[in-house]
């Protein structure tokens, strides 16, 4: 069961530079866990010690952004591509100050600051 | 340093002016390997916020796809800052994740001037480097520094001290 993998430059450094891996798994959880026992370290650049996908990288099953597939339980199968991107992203005002804000808001307390 | 033509940083420059005061972003891909920037790529900001921006994860996908099916990597990635200088923010440096391209901000803080400025972010240290404009068509070995406000053929916009 091999499922083509492709890494992006920043990340190329944990597959010995190889632009593209093969692995396995039923999930991409399986997957990169399968990935890890060749590629030291990969797995913890893209899932955080929460045990979710990192804010910091987009990861596709072939053309599909994989948040809309269940994450780390999106379903692969034998054939599946799966390509890793970089999420593009920044801009002026913190992004831990946002999501401070975006908990003040669940939490019901009146914000100051709008967000655009 | 860098290179890049003027007729690619005025574009960049209309779509930041286009979308203020909402942060405006992009890419500039070129050639594998010549640290050129050639194509000019606007993207929408998925966020579309004054303090945020994000690509569009399908956009992003579908771009990286024909950059990689065209030999080009992202040699340039930009934004604007609306209200603030032209500096990567702390979100800028954590989110960086092409250590083999120029960030180029511009600021549109100000109704008539632009400020443009490049940075390399690897492993999250930044370093600015110098921006020279390239005016197609002129001899290369003709090149001139001059500071802002002027005309010239090129321009070499110094690093500030930081």
């Amino acid at each position: 069961m091999a499922i083509e993998v492709r890494i992006p430059t920043i990340l190329r450094s944990y597959t010995g530079g190889a632009k593209v891996v093969e692995g396995s798994g039923d999930t991409l959880n399986d997957l990169l866990t399968d990935l890890d026992s060749r590629h030291a370290g990969l797995r913890g650049r893209l899932v955080t010690e929460a045990g979710v996908l990192h804010r910091f990288v987009n990861v596709y099953v072939n053309d599909e952004d994989v948040r809309f597939l269940g994450a780390l339980d999106a379903k692969l199968n034998d054939g599946d591509s799966v390509t890793i991107l970089p999420a593009v992203a920044g801009g002026a005002f913190g992004f831990a100050a946002a999501a401070a804000i975006a908990q003040h808001v669940a939490a019901g307390r009146r914000v100051p600051v709008t967000l655009g | 340093m860098l290179s890049i033509d003027r007729s690619i940083v005025d574009a960049i420059v209309a779509h930041a002016r286009r979308d203020h005061p909402d942060e405006a972003c992009g890419v500039v891909a070129g050639p594998v390997g010549s640290d050129t920037p050639t194509r000019h790529i606007p993207m929408e900001n998925a966020a579309r916020s004054m303090t945020f921006y994000e690509f569009d994860s399908m956009e992003q996908l579908r771009v990286w796809r024909e950059m990689d099916d065209r030999d080009e990597e992202p040699v340039v990635i930009y934004h604007s800052h609306t209200a603030t200088e032209a500096y990567p923010s702390r979100t800028d440096i954590s989110f960086a994740g092409e250590p083999g391209a120029h960030y180029l901000l511009v600021s549109t803080r100000e109704p008539d001037t632009e400020e443009i400025r490049s940075f390399r972010i690897v492993d999250g240290v930044v370093t600015e480097e110098p921006v020279r404009i390239l005016d197609a068509g002129v001899d290369p070995h003709a090149v001139q520094s001059y500071m802002f406000g002027q005309s010239p053929a090129t321009v070499d916009y110094e690093c500030s001290d930081r």
